[in-house]
């Protein structure tokens, strides 16, 4: 049983991807339906085994490591898949009625999208520092094509920014995982961690780890290595925004966090953490702050993302050397952060992709009198921008209340005020956009009907992240399930 | 069987969902679906008025009605009904009923129904569960649902002004729910527990982090309660429309303020605690002072609806200073006063909202000769304002005599004379309209009249004034009567002080 | 110094090198070789280290056939996207974006 979830889970995207190559944009729509079926009912699947029999190692073929891919199948894995599919299926879904079939090049979105899922199940699911870099630059290269997919020069352009930073960056990653093997001989995660803890004199391994870090930091867009990300951003269609938000970045953070959680306590220091963790909040303030000068709607929601991104870094602090339960609260913070922001910023994508499509242009300030005609997407925008505030009861509340409890119980309370203030700064790019909407409009009453399906994803996933916080407990009883070796 | 039906719990969430689901079906109705949008809108009211009466007589019966799930590890989602809670929640559902009933006339042929009522169907959901909120986590959910879901009733218009004003509503409230958030988790860090308890729940000896948290507290919630120095957003907000001011300003957000200051001092806090660690007195003095700068303010306002905003000022800051007594005569006389001054105030506000849509009137000296013109709103208005200067026997004189009384209990003189320096600022600022409005002789015509039939006005736009004008009597008159909001404030009281 | 750690040095060297080009030229092209200098540099030093440690390992050669694999996926698409990129705006580098005010 468990044999058929894990062959399912990896191998129907893989498999799509190649089918959907061969097929035009419509057989390839066609197609995806069934595929993303097969993928959400397996990842429930095996959301539900986990939470019932806790986790394990799974050897794929049956190839031990170091040569086959050994996968590490936990509670925070299985949440992160069923995010993905959740993600994921809606992005296609409204990808399928967003995208123009008749332009060209939009064939060879099923299969990057196909691509870029099969890379974030490896990487959720990765054992070993090497399969993870192989997962990384899987998602970075169809990240890359899709973003290329907006056709124009401007859409070029922004894509060959993205794809330069992001190759740099794993550059780096790999460098600190060649020093990693070469100073420990493995790449299996855990076991670095365990010889880390052997022998905490060893300088490489610290170089090794700020590398990798600096690498992964550059690939999430931590400020100040963010440039690259508003454009990319901003100008991809807005499906592709939304996948770009919610999940790529959260891809790299995770391996991050990963290291982090594994050698930070050995390897790192005071020094790395607190600077970890300033930098997040310079990038709370400063993404916050420009995206309430952003003129067009989209580049608004991608600076968000940047600021939104600068939260998770606080993770590194908050972690480091504190007691167990400060540490716990803070991952689960973080894991309910990732988790609520893919939501709400893939919803909020969506909508601002309906909200474009319908007065025709990309200016915040053509939004005027938009909210008496399409006041659904309006809707799922401002639901969104609730969890993105961080305002009960959704999921970005929770977050930050376990975070501040981690921050006042640590004695950082500097922290709590980066947390209080970036929700403000977040209200006030949001607020900004109903402003615009709320305007009476003297001049256009022209606005474009998009179908109802467009308009009903951005909504199912904003309620989702807005209910997230209802149901946290659930949630993180099952990311937090004791993980079993071999079992 | 009927034990188990009084005890339902669900009827706590039915209350909340009445206005919850209108919100939702009116945001689903196209635009020109007039009939059937009023029929949700009055629907819902009048069944959650129904349902919260059930409730008021089983808490009336010594029934408490709980309900709760956990959120997060520690946190609970946790609504309960006590005599507190019914207190707002009563005042909230009898003002929704009339406030919709008005909105329905006033906004007649205006743009944007949908919106506006789906909205104001939110807000009063939020009041409701700031009403039943059974800890301090619940109260903060409904707090900035409040927020929220006010604000695009505050820019209904749309006009520059309306969206200036809205900004810096939406600055102010979300700072405060901010301040709010930090004293919360700050408390819960320190105390492990956000419950509200008869009697408080904070343990031990008075520390300067919980008189730090306790100033976080007080003074986000003071925004909403627009406490000075933080009631710069109120006097703005009067460019919304008429009904919404009327919802702010009587019922939902300086109410909720206020409330929330109230659960404070004594669920969470207790009130000896708070007594004891020297917090009340500089609380009560800051309320002293906002009630003679607020009513100070108010003199000078030529616009009928800022002299309102600013007398809310005042009036609410009466609440705090109850509460700040210390004693149970104080709690006595905040809590009426809560129910008083939203009943007072919604009244006026209805008025001035009458003489804007019928005569097109705003400002208090074109207010000549009304009176003839529509005498059962000027009726109202008036008895609205001599119940705020505190005229026996009307609503207010029981509140002022109540708080002087709590106040020589308490052995504070200096606030008998602030509230009688108040009553004479109230006198102050009021009787000249009444002056003008029955003593002076129109001479032009009025700005811009609207004639509608036999009636001085639109009838939904009339009754519901006339109605709260008489309620304003009753209340005070029939004050040693049970369900009354003295007797019931008194039942409040005597609950919290002997559990 | 054994000659497999001469490796990881020269890798280093042609990290840091393949970096500065990176960061410093303009032309599109030319920051795809230096990029590719990266790329070897860093598969130089992952071999190297490790034989160092190891002797003659077979993981780390396995590794760096699959890096190579990437390497050249990764340059492919860069190709086809600077290829296209001069199509449509006749420039062989990431300019400031000066002119992107236009249209919608």
């Amino acid at each position: 049983m468990m044999a058929w979830l894990m062959a399912g889970l990896l191998f129907t995207p893989l498999a799509w991807a190649v089918m959907s190559l061969m097929a035009g944009f419509r057989a390839g729509w066609r197609l995806a339906w069934l595929g993303m079926a097969v993928q959400g009912l397996v990842s429930v699947l095996l959301w539900l085994a986990i939470a019932d029999q806790g986790g394990f190692y799974y050897a794929l073929g049956d190839w031990p490591a170091p040569l086959g891919i050994e996968l590490r199948v936990d509670g925070l894995a299985v949440t992160f898949i069923l995010l993905t599919a959740t993600v994921a299926t809606a992005c296609g879904l409204h990808a399928g009625v967003y995208l123009d079939p008749d332009k060209p090049w939009q064939r060879y979105f099923w299969p990057l999208f196909w691509f870029l899922w099969a890379g974030l199940n490896a990487v959720w699911l990765g054992a070993d520092l090497f399969n993870l870099y192989v997962g990384l630059e899987l998602i970075s290269l169809s990240a890359v094509g899709l973003v290329a997919l907006g056709g124009a020069g401007d859409a070029l352009r922004a894509s060959l920014r993205y794809l330069l930073a992001a190759l740099v960056g794993s550059l780096f990653y790999l460098l600190g995982v060649a020093l990693i093997y070469g100073q420990f001989g493995t790449l299996s995660l855990g076991g670095v961690a365990q010889l880390a803890e052997d022998h905490t004199a060893l300088a490489g391994a610290g170089i090794a780890l700020a590398l990798m870090l600096a690498g992964l930091a550059l690939k999430t867009a931590l400020f100040p290595l963010h440039g690259w990300l508003p454009p990319a951003h901003g100008i991809a269609p807005s499906p592709v925004s939304a996948l770009l938000s919610a999940l790529v970045l959260k891809a790299s953070f995770y391996i991050a966090a990963r290291l982090w959680l594994a050698l930070g306590e050995t390897q790192g220091s005071y020094g790395v953490a607190q600077l970890a963790g300033a930098l997040g909040a310079a990038a709370v303030l400063w993404g916050s702050w420009m995206a309430c000068l952003q003129p067009r709607l989209k580049q608004v929601v991608a600076y968000s993302t940047v600021a939104q991104v600068g939260y998770l870094f606080l993770l590194f602090p908050l972690t480091w050397q504190v007691s167990d339960q400060i540490s716990q609260q803070a991952q689960e913070g973080m894991t309910l952060q990732v988790i609520s922001h893919a939501l709400a910023k893939a919803a909020m994508f969506l909508a601002a992709g309906n909200l474009v499509l319908s007065t025709g242009s990309s200016k915040v300030e053509d939004l005027a009198g938009v909210g008496r005609f399409l006041p659904f997407s309006l809707f799922s925008f401002g639901l969104a921008g609730v969890s993105l505030m961080s305002l009960p009861p959704s999921g970005g509340f929770a977050a930050k209340w376990l975070l501040l409890q981690a921050t006042i119980g640590s004695g950082q309370w500097w922290w709590a005020l980066v947390l209080i203030a970036g929700g403000l700064l977040s209200a006030a790019y949001v607020f900004r956009i109903y402003r615009a909407s709320f305007q009476e409009a003297s001049g256009q009453d022209d606005f474009h009907h998009p179908p109802r399906r467009l308009e009903a994803i951005p909504m199912a996933l904003a309620l989702l992240s807005l209910g997230l916080g209802l149901a946290g407990e659930p949630v993180l009883a099952i990311m937090g399930l004791p993980f079993e070796e071999d079992g | 069987m009927a034990e188990d039906f009084w005890l339902n719990p669900w009827l706590l969430v039915m209350a909340l969902a009445t206005s919850m689901v209108a919100a939702l079906g009116i945001f689903m109705l196209p635009e020109e679906r007039h009939g059937l949008r009023t029929t949700l809108n009055l629907g819902a009211a009048a069944l959650k008025l129904v349902l919260v009466i059930v409730m008021v007589w089983g808490v009336f019966q010594g029934l408490e009605y709980q309900l709760s799930f956990t959120m997060l590890p520690g946190i609970e989602f946790e609504l309960k009904a006590d005599s507190l809670s019914m207190m707002f929640a009563g005042l909230s559902s009898v003002l929704w009923l009339l406030t919709t009933a008005y909105a329905v006339g006033y906004l007649e042929n205006s743009p944007n129904r949908s919106r506006f009522f789906g909205f104001f169907s939110l807000c009063v959901a939020s009041t409701t569960g700031i009403a039943l909120a059974g800890n301090l986590f619940t109260f903060f959910l409904f707090y900035e649902m409040l927020t929220l879901s006010t604000y695009p009733l505050v820019v209904h218009r749309g006009t520059a002004k309306a969206l200036k004003a809205g900004r810096s509503y939406i600055i102010y409230t979300l700072s405060g729910g901010a301040v709010f958030l930090l004293g919360m988790a700050w408390l819960y860090a320190e105390t492990g527990t956000l419950d509200f308890a008869p009697g408080g729940v904070v343990e031990g000896e008075p520390t300067p982090v919980l008189a730090a948290i306790f100033v976080l507290l007080v003074a986000g919630l003071g925004v909403k309660a627009a406490l000075f120095p933080l009631h710069g957003w109120l006097p703005q907000a009067m460019v919304a429309p008429a009904p919404v001011s009327a919802l702010l300003h009587a019922v939902a957000v300086v109410k909720a303020g206020a409330f929330g200051i109230v659960r404070v001092i004594s669920d969470v806090f207790g009130m000896g605690f708070a007594n004891e660690a020297g917090l009340l007195l500089p609380l009560a003095g800051l309320a002293a002072f906002t009630i003679l700068f607020g009513s100070v303010r108010a003199l000078f306002q030529q616009d009928l609806k800022r002299r309102l905003a600013y007398s809310t000022i005042s009036q609410v800051s009466y609440i705090i200073l109850g509460i700040c007594l210390a004693g149970p005569l104080g709690m006595v006389g905040g809590l009426v006063h809560l129910l008083h001054q939203g009943i007072m105030k919604i009244t006026l506000f209805f008025c001035a909202g009458n003489y804007a849509e019928t005569l097109g009137v705003h400002r208090i000296d074109e207010l000549d000769g009304a009176g003839p013109r529509m005498p059962a709103t000027s009726v109202a208005f008036t008895i609205g304002a001599f119940g705020m200067i505190g005229t026996p026997p009307l609503a207010g004189f029981i509140t002022k005599w109540t708080l002087g009384l709590g106040s020589l209990e308490a052995e504070l003189p200096w606030v008998v004379a602030v509230l009688l320096a108040s009553s004479i600022l109230n006198a102050a600022y009021f009787l000249p309209i009444v002056h003008r409005l029955w003593f002076r002789a129109r001479s032009d015509a009025w700005p811009e009249e609207v004639r509608w039939g036999r009636l001085e006005t639109l009838s939904w736009l009339l009754w519901p004034p006339v109605l709260t004008a008489v309620a304003v009597v009753l209340i005070g008159v029939f004050a040693a009567v049970p369900f009354s909001p003295l007797s019931w404030a008194e039942l409040v009281v005597n609950r919290e002080y002997r559990p | 110094m054994t000659p497999h750690l001469l490796y990881a040095f020269t890798g280093l060297l042609l990290f840091v090198t393949g970096l500065f080009g990176m960061i410093a030229l303009d032309h599109l092209l030319r920051k795809l070789l230096a990029l590719n200098l990266m790329g070897s540099g860093t598969f130089l030093v992952l071999v190297g280290l490790a034989q160092h440690r190891n002797g003659v390992d077979p993981v780390v050669q396995a590794l760096v056939l699959t890096g190579i694999v990437v390497a050249i996926a990764a340059t492919a698409l860069g190709l086809v996207l600077i290829r296209r990129y001069y199509h449509l705006s006749g420039r062989s580098s990431l300019e400031p974006d000066t002119n992107d005010e236009a249209g919608p």
